[in-house]
């Protein structure tokens, strides 16, 4: 750390958590109002979350899984000199979240087309728990999808940063926090899985 | 710890960690096609929160982080559960 400007690590990285908690409290909210409803229409949770394909909700925990894999092991090897390992793992992860986003659309539109969106007219004729369901289902999947896009934004400009040397292995905080958000966006997920996708029984 | 020397978390614990989380992830879908009743929601919970554990201390280095960091992270997660448990007490006993 010889010549650079001071940084306080502990801080920025103090300060990204306390971020993080409060997108836990976001998250949170969505998941009171999911057992809130669980809660009142067990019956209709389970039909409706039967027509959710658990190969894209499984498909996309494998895909988020392997890239916070990448974004962790990319700060060990930018922390031991591998720039080259490091750029191309968090290629990898920016990879990752553009599949995620993929299986989305086709899953998103599949639905959509089955008549399933917020305010469809079939959604009205399906049972107050039903509707409910896939109101919150798409509220929850679509903040959590803004955070895929934000966080791949956020790591392509990282990627930016360690390229021309100014995140590099003696001053790596910024790819530190950047991977914190990533995997909260995983974190996320690992919730989302099974309450949306498995609630078979 | 100074934070020059923080610990630097070798590949194969991270690779160990997701293959952990890979079959917690198989394990969850296969307990999900049978029918244990109100059960099925709790063990599903367990898998997750043990998965979201493995990726906040091993992940995101929550393990290798000073008390400050794990305080304030039960904090957080104290201050959901009031929340969560304040909005049953309402919904449950209305």
């Amino acid at each position: 750390m010889s010549g650079h400007i001071h940084k306080d690590y502990t801080g920025a990285k103090f300060g990204m958590w306390l971020f993080l908690f409060t997108e836990v409290l976001l998250f949170g909210g969505l998941f009171i109002l999911y057992s809130v409803y669980l809660a009142r229409y067990p019956k209709e949770f389970i039909t409706a979350g039967k027509e959710l394909n658990v190969w894209f909700g499984g498909g996309n925990t494998l895909v988020l899984l392997t890239s916070s894999l990448f974004v962790a092991v990319s700060i060990t090897a930018l922390r031991r000199g591998a720039k080259r390992l490091c750029l191309g793992l968090l290629g990898g992860t920016i990879a990752c979240a553009a599949i995620f986003m993929i299986n989305k659309y086709f899953e998103w539109s599949a639905k959509i087309h089955h008549g399933i969106y917020p305010g469809s007219a079939h959604l009205k004729e399906l049972q107050p728990g039903e509707m409910v369901f896939f109101n919150i289902y798409y509220l929850t999947t679509g903040l959590h999808g803004i955070h895929v896009v934000i966080g791949a934004l956020i790591l392509a400009w990282t990627m930016f940063l360690i390229k021309s040397d100014r995140v590099n292995a003696n001053d790596w905080v910024i790819l530190e926090n950047a991977g914190l958000y990533w995997h909260l966006v995983d974190l996320i997920w690992i919730f989302i899985f099974p309450l949306y996708y498995l609630i078979l029984h | 710890m100074s934070e020059e020397h923080a610990h630097i978390v070798p590949y194969k614990t991270f690779l160990i960690i997701w293959v952990a989380l890979l079959i917690l992830t198989g394990v969850t879908v296969a307990v999900a096609q049978y029918h244990f009743g109100a059960w099925n929601i709790w063990i599903a919970l367990g898998i997750a929160t043990l998965k979201a554990g493995l990726v906040v201390a091993v992940f995101m280095h929550m393990k290798y982080e000073t008390r400050l960091f794990k305080l304030a992270l039960f904090s957080a997660l104290a201050i959901l559960a009031i929340f969560i448990g304040l909005t049953f007490v309402d919904v449950l006993y209305r």
